[in-house]
C-alpha cells in the first residue's frame, strides 16, 4: 500500500496551491463583501490549465489524472470555496460527462472547447421545485423532427451567467412508469434564442461566486445535442454527481485544512490568563478535532481519487467521502470562529467566510441526509450500483498524454 | 541561443531553521529551488521565447538537487543536468562557480547564463560574479531588465538596480547576468511541463565528467550557534503627569545604560 504522492501530483499541488495564495488570497475577501466573482479568475484558470487538468490532451486537456484534480480543489478551496466550484460544475459536472458519455462529435463540439478553457461548461438538474427528488423535475423536451423543443426552469445553477455551455436534465417523457426512466440529459449552447439567466443575491456563502438561474422557453436543441439515449437522464445525473460530489469533497477538505492552519495560528498567537491560548487544553481539543477530520477526510476523498483512475466504481465511496468532509468542514469551521472568539465573528478574519461557504455543500450536490440515505442503503444491502452504459473511462497515461 | 540557467536547492523560506549539534537543520521541511533563481529562469525562458534557442538548467548539490531542476523543467526549461560529486558537498562560491564554469566550458557554444542575484541559505550573492571571472566571460549583476539582445551580433544591453538608481550597460555574448526580482513575476509550471519534468531522466555529471581539479574550499563554517535567545522584559511607567514619566524613562534608560 502506497500512501505518498507522487512527484507529479506534488508538483501539481503546489502549482495550484501557488496560484490561489498569490492571485487569489489577497483579493477575495474585497469580493467576497461585494458579492461578485472576481472577473480575472475564469480567463486565468483557463491560461493555467486548471479548467482542463485531468482530462486527456487530445480532447484539449492537461492529461493529468483525477487523484490530480483532488487535490486542485483541495488546493483551491483552502483559499476559497467559489474557486473548487468552479471546478465541481465545469468539470466534475459537466466535462467528465462528456467524456464518459459524449459521442465523438460532441467532444469535439463541446468538450475541446472546454478542455481549453474557451468555453465554460454548467450543470442544471435542480428546479425551482425539484431538487433531492430528482424525479420531481418538471422542465421538458419535445422531440419535433430533428429537433427538441426545451421549457423550464433551472434554479441554483452555478456559473449560469457565466457559462456557455449548460449540462441539463429534463423529462422527454411524461408518462414513464417510473418518473426517473423518462428524464434526458443534454447539452444546450446558453446562447440559443429562448434562454433567460441571471443570478441570485443575498446568498449565506460563496458570495464572491455565480449562483443563478437558466429558464427555457421554447428553446429548439437539435438531436445531436442530446447526451446519451432518451430516458437515460436520471443515470446520467447520478454519473455526474459521482464526479461533482468528488470535487466537493476534495474541497471540504481544503477547508477544513484552512481552518486547522487559521486556528493553529491564532492560538499560537492571542494571549489570555497570561498565556497562550494553545496551552488550554480546550483549545487543543478543537485543533485535535479539526487534525482529525482533516487526515480522515483527505484519505476518503484520495481513495476515490484512486477508484476513478483505476475505472472502480466509486459512487458510494464518493458518497461516503462527500457527506464526511462536508459536515467536518462546518464544524471544523465554526470551532475556528470560537477559537478565534469575537474577532472570528468578524470579517477582519477569514473563518467567518469559511462557516458561510461551508453551509452550502451540506445541501448542494446530495444533501448530508441523501448521502445518509445511502450509505445506509449500501449497508443494509437495500441499495445497489445499477449498471451503466458508459463508465468514467480508466485513467491509462498513455491514451491521456498522446494527442 | 544556448541559455543555461544556474539554480540551487535551498530550505522553504517558511521552514524554520536552527541548529542542532552544531548542525544546521530545518526538520522534515521540503527543499525547493531558490525563490531568487526562479526569476532567472523566467527571465531564460522569456529570452528564448523572443529569439529561439533552448534553455538548460544546471545546478550542483545532491541528489536531493532534482526537486529544483524539475521545477525548472517544469516552468519550460528544455532539459537539465545536475552536477553531483561528494567532492562537492562543502563547497564554497569559489568551488561552486568553478564547477558551473567547468560545466558551461563543456556544454560548448552557450551564449548566456543566468542566475539569481543570490541564495537564501549562504546568501553569499557572489557565485555569478566569479562564474564570470571564472569563465573570462562580462557579469552584469542585479539586473532588473534586459532591454536590448541581438544573438547575431552578440551584443546584449542591460539595465541594473543599483542603490543609486538604474544603470545602462551594452556588453558582448557570451554573458552572465545575475537578475532581481523587478525583471519580472516568474511563471508557474505548467501542467504539461510537470509532466514532462517528472518523467525526466536528469544526467548527473561528477567531479571526473568535468575533469575538474577541487581545491579546500577558502570559506567554511567551523562553529555554528544558534542566535542568543533575547530577554523580553516588559515595564510600563507610570506617573502623575508626562514630565514625571519622561524623567522616569530617562533615568531607566541611563540606569540600563543604553545610551
Amino acid at each position: 500500500m502506497e500512501f505518498t504522492l507522487n512527484e507529479e501530483h506534488r508538483m501539481v499541488q503546489k502549482m495550484v496551491r501557488g496560484f490561489a495564495q498569490n492571485e487569489i488570497g489577497p483579493i477575495i475577501k474585497e469580493f467576497d463583501r461585494k458579492g461578485e466573482m472576481a472577473p480575472f479568475i475564469l480567463p486565468r484558470m483557463a491560461e493555467l490549465g486548471i479548467l482542463g487538468i485531468c482530462l486527456p490532451v487530445r480532447y484539449g486537456g492537461q492529461g493529468m489524472d483525477y487523484v490530480s484534480l483532488g487535490l486542485a480543489c483541495e488546493e483551491l478551496e483552502a483559499v476559497d470555496s467559489t474557486l473548487r466550484v468552479v471546478m465541481s460544475v465545469h468539470m466534475g459536472l459537466n466535462s467528465m460527462a462528456l467524456l464518459q458519455w459524449g459521442t465523438p462529435e460532441q467532444k469535439e463540439r463541446f468538450l475541446i472547447p472546454q478542455a481549453r478553457g474557451e468555453r465554460i461548461g454548467c450543470f442544471g438538474l435542480t428546479e425551482p421545485g425539484a431538487g433531492s427528488d430528482v424525479a420531481g423535475i418538471a422542465s421538458t423536451a419535445r422531440r419535433k423532427n430533428d429537433q427538441y423543443i426545451l421549457n423550464g426552469e433551472k434554479m441554483w445553477i452555478s456559473l449560469a451567467t457565466k457559462a456557455d455551455h449548460a449540462l441539463i436534465v429534463v423529462r422527454t417523457d411524461p408518462d414513464a412508469p417510473d418518473p426517473h426512466d423518462g428524464l434526458t440529459a443534454f447539452i444546450v449552447e446558453l446562447d440559443r434564442a429562448g434562454i433567460k439567466k441571471g443570478d441570485i443575491h443575498g446568498k449565506l456563502g460563496v458570495r464572491a461566486g455565480s449562483t443563478g438561474w437558466l429558464s427555457f422557453q421554447d428553446v429548439e436543441v437539435p438531436t445531436e445535442n442530446r447526451i446519451g439515449q432518451e430516458g437515460e437522464g436520471f443515470k446520467i445525473a447520478m454519473s455526474c454527481l459521482d464526479n461533482g460530489r468528488y470535487t466537493v469533497a476534495a474541497g471540504a477538505t481544503g477547508l477544513i485544512r484552512a481552518s486547522l492552519e487559521a486556528s493553529v495560528k491564532y492560538a499560537k498567537e492571542r494571549q489570555a490568563f497570561g498565556r497562550e491560548i494553545g496551552k488550554f487544553q480546550l483549545v487543543q481539543q478543537k485543533i485535535a478535532h479539526m487534525v482529525k477530520s482533516y487526515e480522515a477526510a483527505r484519505l476518503l476523498y484520495l481513495r476515490a481519487g484512486w477508484m476513478k483512475n483505476e475505472g472502480m466504481r466509486n459512487t458510494r465511496e464518493t458518497s461516503l467521502a462527500k457527506w464526511f468532509a462536508t459536515d467536518a468542514s462546518f464544524e471544523a469551521a465554526s470551532e475556528a470562529i470560537q477559537i478565534h472568539g469575537a474577532y472570528g465573528y468578524s470579517d477582519e478574519y477569514d473563518v467567518e467566510r469559511y462557516l458561510r461557504n461551508a453551509k452550502g455543500a451540506i445541501i448542494y450536490e446530495g444533501t448530508s441526509e441523501i448521502h445518509q440515505l445511502m450509505q445506509a442503503g449500501y449497508a443494509l444491502e437495500y441499495r445497489q450500483d445499477v449498471h451503466l452504459r458508459c463508465e468514467l473511462p480508466v485513467y491509462d497515461a498513455e491514451f491521456w498524454h498522446n494527442d | 541561443m544556448k541559455i543555461v540557467v544556474c539554480v540551487k536547492q535551498v530550505p522553504d523560506t517558511a521552514a524554520k531553521v536552527v541548529v542542532e549539534d552544531g548542525q544546521v537543520t530545518w526538520g522534515d521541511a521540503p527543499l525547493v529551488i531558490n525563490p531568487w533563481d526562479e526569476y532567472a529562469v523566467e527571465t531564460a525562458l522569456l529570452q528564448q521565447e523572443a529569439h529561439g534557442g533552448d534553455v538548460t538548467v544546471i545546478s550542483v548539490g545532491g541528489e536531493d538537487a532534482k526537486e529544483a531542476v524539475k521545477h525548472a523543467l517544469a516552468m519550460g526549461c528544455d532539459s537539465a543536468i545536475l552536477i553531483s560529486d561528494p567532492a562537492f558537498e562543502n563547497a564554497d562560491s569559489l568551488i561552486t562557480s568553478q564547477v558551473l564554469a567547468a560545466a558551461i566550458e563543456k556544454m560548448g557554444d552557450v551564449d548566456l547564463a543566468f542566475f539569481g542575484r543570490q541564495a537564501i541559505d549562504g546568501d553569499v550573492g557572489a557565485t555569478a560574479a566569479q562564474t564570470a571571472r571564472g569563465l573570462g566571460w562580462p557579469a552584469f549583476t542585479l539586473v532588473s531588465a534586459i532591454s536590448g539582445l541581438d544573438p547575431d551580433a552578440g551584443t546584449i544591453q542591460v539595465e541594473r538596480s543599483l542603490e543609486e538608481g538604474r544603470q545602462v550597460v551594452d556588453g558582448k555574448l557570451p554573458a552572465i547576468v545575475s537578475v532581481v526580482k523587478d525583471i519580472g513575476e516568474p511563471r508557474y509550471p505548467s501542467f504539461m511541463g510537470i509532466r514532462k519534468a517528472s518523467r525526466a531522466e536528469i544526467p548527473i555529471w561528477s567531479q571526473a565528467d568535468l575533469s575538474l581539479e577541487v581545491a579546500n574550499p577558502a570559506v567554511t563554517w567551523p562553529e555554528i550557534t544558534n542566535p542568543p535567545k533575547r530577554e523580553i522584559v516588559t515595564e510600563i511607567l507610570s506617573g502623575d503627569s508626562p514630565k514625571e514619566i519622561a524623567e522616569t524613562l530617562v533615568e531607566k534608560i541611563l540606569e540600563e545604560q543604553v545610551l
